[in-house]
């Protein structure tokens, strides 16, 4: 057991998986020589070799598309698309081509495919480089989508993604990644996909999230707890699947809910987590489930990007309107 | 001041393979001057055997659409030579076929039986299923989506050191897709082994080749990705597959990749939903018809006495009762069930997707995996 951080974590599972399985490689922009535009995957070019850390040229799509052949060709191909603002222009071999591919040959060729991708704003990086479109793929059957908070889910959710035959988009808090530091396992272990986590006990209100958005609900907690509010924390962990259960019962428990995340209000995966809710827990609600979100706006340039990320106010604010305590 | 000079030539395109394209059969069928037949005659008479059953599926399945039988449907009426060419320049045990959607005749001598194509066409998901052992992408329905899985491939066999050549069928339209220009240039960076048909028919749907580039031809293009490129009249079988033997050779021994530019002309509409008349001239049409590769090739084979009337009758025949047989067994199997919606989807479904299963079908099991 060692403290590390989220891309020391990511980098450990990667190596360690490398290692284990010599089917799995790495492709992407940078992701050889430099070690990754934030190192996730520093040093693994030296260590296996320039075929299975592989530097491709700038190209989304066929980073994406390439994945599909090597991996029916009997690779496990883990593709890194620089920053999720940019898999626009991976989209088609994502969405249309990944997540169905196993279903478009009837079960002939699986995709066991992870796509790693860093998104999120909150280190000044220029305008896409910032873009939370998670939700964007919720809509791509076929897909799964992992969204770790901490180091520890960071490596065991990796690994449980590179083996898991169905292909994952799996997406790495920009903000998290040296921010975040917790214990890790050094050996192996996996976390299995669609078990929420709950951060933090409490009775009063449940805060849902996930990513980067995790720890903002952590700390907003404490503030909460200054003026006696007691915050339920729970960590998503996965938004394919979904932990239902887990949403349900923090709803019934608390009665009141509040659902923060980076991307825009509208279509959010937060619309999904209320929809969600009233489904399975409406006569346990006490007060409308609140979103904190970013605005219906673009993700804007660095120097204004503090007043589109929700911040702990906006958060703690809905937090009081919410148990019925706002002035 | 000196000027610069421009490095494209551009010019006009009426259609139809270029003047200075590689062929081997003229327009009546005779080897050109000079011309070596790259294959025996047993094995040009195969070639127009693919070719015949081609046409005549490409009949029937017109025929059963119309009768509401069967789906959309992407005849290849008119490309025979150039789809059939090129498969036989490939070894079904090794290489692998990656298609776009109208090469029909190229899936079934690679092995997928003809029975499944049609239910696929008839619109049974299990029509989709290739075989195990067959090496064949499944039929690509985005334009040009299937080029980086070609080129993926490509890679992987190699880094597996296995000795494995991918061919994959591409139009003239999809030339300008984005999956094109990235697919090609990361094939040439990485000498994949993987060989382009470009099979350019002179339309994408309605839009005409001239209204697609600039570029004085599509092989060109080839020279920005570092790679050769070659115009081959693509309805001479003769010729087309002595090009794609020589790029699946090129690829094989480790020369990298090949755009070939197969120079042929779309003689039944996009598809069965579409309506050439809208678009192409009567004139074009009859001129192109032609040019059709079938004659072609028969007074060839003729020529050199590998098929008479009679022997050519009997071809008919046994392609026309195979393609019965093949209707036939399709039909049969042709029964749908709500379950085939979930099926293969994931290969751990998500307690949503069970849920949703159970009230569609009611049958909460985990389909067949």
């Amino acid at each position: 057991m060692a403290v590390l951080t989220m891309v020391e974590a990511i980098r450990q599972a990667l190596e360690q998986e490398m290692e284990r399985d010599e089917r799995v490689m790495i492709l992407g922009e940078d992701v050889g020589r430099l070690g990754g535009v934030f190192r996730a995957t520093d040093g693994l070019q030296a260590r296996f070799g320039e075929d299975r850390v592989f530097d491709a040229p700038l190209a989304e799509a066929v980073i994406a598309g390439a994945s599909v052949g090597l991996a029916m060709s009997g690779m496990v191909p883990v593709p890194e698309i620089q920053f999720l603002g940019f898999s626009h222009q991976a989209f088609h071999q994502i969405a249309d081509q990944i997540a169905r591919f196993r279903f478009r040959s009837q079960g002939r060729f699986p995709m066991q495919i992870t796509i790693r991708s860093p998104f999120g704003g909150g280190v000044r990086t220029p305008e896409m480089h910032s873009d939370a479109v998670e939700a964007q793929f919720v809509q791509c059957p076929g897909l799964k989508i992992v969204m770790p908070a901490t180091a520890h889910d960071a490596k065991g959710l990796l690994l449980e993604a590179i083996r898991d035959p169905d292909p994952v988009l799996y997406c790495e808090p920009l903000r998290g990644y040296r921010l975040v530091r917790d214990e890790v396992p050094d050996g192996d272990y996996t976390v299995p996909f669609g078990k929420a986590r709950v951060v933090r006990e409490g009775a009063d209100v449940t805060l849902v999230a996930w990513s980067a958005a995790v720890q903002l609900c952590e700390r907003v907690a404490e503030r909460a707890a200054e003026e006696k509010i007691s915050c339920r924390v729970l960590d998503l962990r996965t938004l394919v699947p979904l932990d239902v259960e887990a949403l349900a019962a923090s709803a019934e428990m608390t009665g009141r809910v509040v659902v923060v995340h980076e991307a825009p209000y509208t279509g959010g995966f937060g619309a999904e987590v209320i929809a969600t809710i009233q489904e399975e827990a409406f006569y346990s609600l006490e007060a409308p489930v609140a979103r904190v979100t970013a605005p219906d706006t673009p993700y804007p340039i660095a120097g204004v990007e503090e007043w589109y990320i929700p911040n702990e106010e906006r958060v703690l604010a809905a937090v009081r309107r919410t148990v019925g305590t706002a002035a | 001041m000196t000027r610069v000079k421009a490095i494209v030539p551009l010019r006009s395109f009426e259609g139809g393979a270029d003047p200075d394209a590689f062929r081997l059969l003229d327009a009546g069928g005779a080897l050109v001057k000079g011309a070596v037949a790259p294959l025996s005659g047993d094995a040009a008479l195969e070639g127009y055997r693919w070719m015949l059953l081609s046409r005549a599926l490409d009949e029937r399945v017109v025929s059963l659409q119309r009768q509401g039988r069967i789906g959309t449907y992407s005849a290849v009426y008119g490309q025979e030579a150039s789809v059939v060419g090129v498969s036989l320049a490939l070894d079904p045990a090794r290489d692998w076929i990656f298609p776009q959607y109208r090469e029909a005749p190229a899936l079934l001598r690679h092995g997928m039986p003809m029975s499944t194509l049609l239910l696929y066409f008839i619109g049974n998901p299990l029509g989709a299923r290739v075989p195990d052992g067959v090496l064949l992408a499944p039929i690509q329905i985005s334009i040009a989506a299937q080029l980086p899985h070609a080129v993926g491939m490509a890679l992987g066999l190699k880094m597996q050191d296995r000795d494995a050549v991918v061919v994959t069928f591409v139009g003239d339209g999809a030339s300008s897709e984005g999956d094109f220009h990235e697919a090609l240039n990361l094939a040439g960076l990485v000498r994949a082994p993987v060989v382009f048909v470009l099979q350019n028919n002179g339309y994408a749907i309605s839009t005409p080749r001239s209204k697609q580039t600039a570029a004085a031809s599509f092989a060109c293009r080839a020279e920005g990705y570092g790679m050769p490129g070659v115009r081959v009249d693509g309805n001479d079988l003769l010729a087309v597959y002595q090009v794609t033997h020589e790029a699946v050779e090129r690829a094989r021994t480790g020369g990298g990749p090949t755009l070939i530019e197969s120079q042929t002309y779309r003689l039944y509409p996009h598809n069965t939903a579409d309506d050439q008349s809208r678009y192409v001239p009567p004139e074009e049409l009859e001129a192109r018809r032609l040019e059709d590769p079938l004659p072609r090739l028969r007074n060839y084979l003729s020529s050199i006495g590998a098929i008479n009337e009679a022997s050519e009758e009997q071809l008919r025949a046994a392609v026309a009762e195979e393609i019965t047989a093949a209707v036939s067994a399709a039909e049969a199997s042709a029964r749908s069930t709500p379950d085939q919606i979930f099926d293969y989807v994931y290969a751990s479904p998500t307690p949503r997707v069970i849920r949703q299963r159970a009230e569609i079908t009611g049958n909460a099991k985990i389909g067949v995996v």
